[in-house]
């Protein structure tokens, strides 16, 4: 077999679109999504409420059924329910509502890891509720979960190949389409592949970056 | 013992040897039937699919169903003969008439010059094609250019989708999906007014969904079917091709589309 990726070239700008639908789709996810997992987190920890017991139940669907599953549910459940969705907006929902499940329970964790005693000693000293929540629980919680949240990161990244099963032009819908018309697949994927992988390396090389800066305090720590 | 065993072997090998023999001398010599062959015999052999619907099936009641089926009865009552129906495969349909084991194929049999060397056809009988469907009050689109500003469904890769690209304007969008069952699902929860599929397909999903059956709106590719029969048989041919004409004229044929593809004959075959 021989490989031939000059077949390639007429669909570059193909791959480009791709790959600039699968960049917004996770920075949208990432910042988003990490911020309702702050919201979940934080309402969850305050312990019982039926608000607490709801995103309970959200965040365990979400982690319990496939991401397919919970993509097509949005794309095909909801127009049917009367309420229209596009595909790129059902793709962009189901991201974020995935991220925001799983990070909310990473989260949860760093969380517990903090002393309810410091929360506590820091509201004696006179900071307010959420100043204490936001510097005493939530920074070092963060630091302390940040290797694990990359990696969800990307694996929502990675995970995004999926949308193109609900017609969104992501990478791997152009490299499905490009496959379909040159019949290069072995081509195609291999380029798609290294994109994916230069993407996540990318991807976790910026988060450390942001990570030095934002736990400085905490140098030669385990961020 | 062994000698017997040996003795055995030789003798069915002759055996199997002059079976070959004689079943290929048939096959070469097999005359096709003619017109007056088959009213002697009062019998009308005909080659229908039962796999491919609404073509031909296999109904509940375990009778072959279809508008294929339903061709060949209208064919022999028309001809005041008996009717026998062989269920054909689409590998061996022309085979089957080649050894006269069947007067007519009337199985979605497509024109094409291979098959033009070998067997001859009568005129169309039944439509074929690729087309844009929208929702039942959507409105018919004349030229390529109707199709601008329209998203449409399509299964990647298929010819529909080939086609289909080539000709749409750059500013259709054409929404791919994985098979045919997700662009069907597409269409039906609405998440496209259109899709492009052929005649068979969208006959499918209209049996399923009246309330949102697929409408032709716009043809892509016509390949219709015709009825395949022996060559040099020309009355057979002028017998066919005058029955095919009233049925076309005594709505036989509309009334077999509306039954089987849930719309109007195309104009090419309309009377």
């Amino acid at each position: 077999m021989t490989l031939d990726f000059s077949t390639l070239l007429p669909y570059s700008g193909h791959i480009l679109e791709g790959l600039v639908t699968t960049l917004w789709l996770t920075v949208v996810t990432t910042f988003v999504g990490i911020a309702l997992a702050i919201v979940v987190a934080y309402v969850r920890d305050l312990g019982s409420g039926i608000m607490s017991r709801l995103l309970g139940g959200y965040v365990e669907v979400v982690r319990n059924t496939p991401f397919i599953v919970q993509l097509f549910f949005l794309f095909f459940g909801l127009p049917a329910l009367g309420i229209p969705i596009s595909a790129t907006v059902a793709a962009l929902v189901a991201m974020i509502l995935n991220l925001g499940a799983y990070t909310a329970e990473i989260l949860r964790a760093g969380i517990d890891s903090t002393a309810r005693g410091q929360h506590e000693a820091s509201r004696a000293l006179g900071l307010s509720r959420l100043q204490s929540y936001r510097h005493v629980v939530l920074v070092p919680a963060f630091s302390r979960i940040y290797p694990s949240l990359i990696s969800q990161c990307i694996i929502v990244m990675l995970g995004s190949a999926v949308v193109s099963q609900i017609s969104v032009f992501d990478l791997t819908y152009a490299a499905n389409f490009i496959q379909s018309r040159n019949f290069r697949g072995f081509e195609v994927y291999l380029v798609v592949t290294l994109i994916y992988l230069l993407l996540a390396v990318g991807m976790r090389l910026s988060f450390e970056l942001v990570g030095r800066r934002l736990f400085a305090f905490r140098q030669g720590g385990s961020a | 013992m062994f000698a017997f065993t040996k003795h055995r072997f030789y003798r069915q090998a002759v055996l199997a040897l002059c079976c070959t023999v004689v079943t290929g001398l048939a096959a070469v010599s097999a005359q096709a039937s003619d017109l007056e062959t088959i009213e002697q015999r009062g019998t009308l052999r005909v080659a229908v699919p039962q796999d491919f619907p609404p073509f031909g099936s296999v109904g509940t009641d375990l009778q072959p169903q279809g508008y294929d089926i339903d061709m060949a009865h209208y064919l022999a009552d028309q001809m005041e003969v008996d009717l026998e129906l062989v269920a054909v495969t689409s590998a061996n349909r022309i085979p089957f008439l080649q050894t006269d084991k069947v007067d007519l194929v009337i199985s979605s049999l497509g024109k094409n010059p291979e098959r033009a060397a070998v067997i001859d056809f009568t005129e169309a009988y039944a439509p074929f094609f690729l087309g844009v469907f929208g929702t039942p009050e959507a409105a018919a689109i004349k030229e390529t250019a109707g199709l601008s500003g329209k998203t449409i469904g399509v299964t990647r890769g298929s010819v529909e989708d080939m086609e289909l690209s080539e000709l749409a304007p750059g500013d259709t969008t054409v929404q791919r999906f994985e098979d045919n069952a997700t662009t069907i699902s597409a269409f039906l929860s609405g998440q496209v007014d259109y899709i492009a599929t052929g005649n068979v397909v969208a006959a499918q999903i209209a049996e399923r969904n009246a309330e949102r059956a697929p409408t032709m709106v716009f043809r892509i590719k016509n390949s219709p079917c015709y009825i395949g029969l022996s060559q040099d048989n020309a009355a057979l041919k002028d017998k066919i091709n005058a029955l095919i004409e009233r049925a076309k004229q005594d709505g036989s044929l509309e009334s077999m589309s509306q039954k089987w593809f849930h719309t109007a004959l195309p104009d090419d075959l309309s009377s």
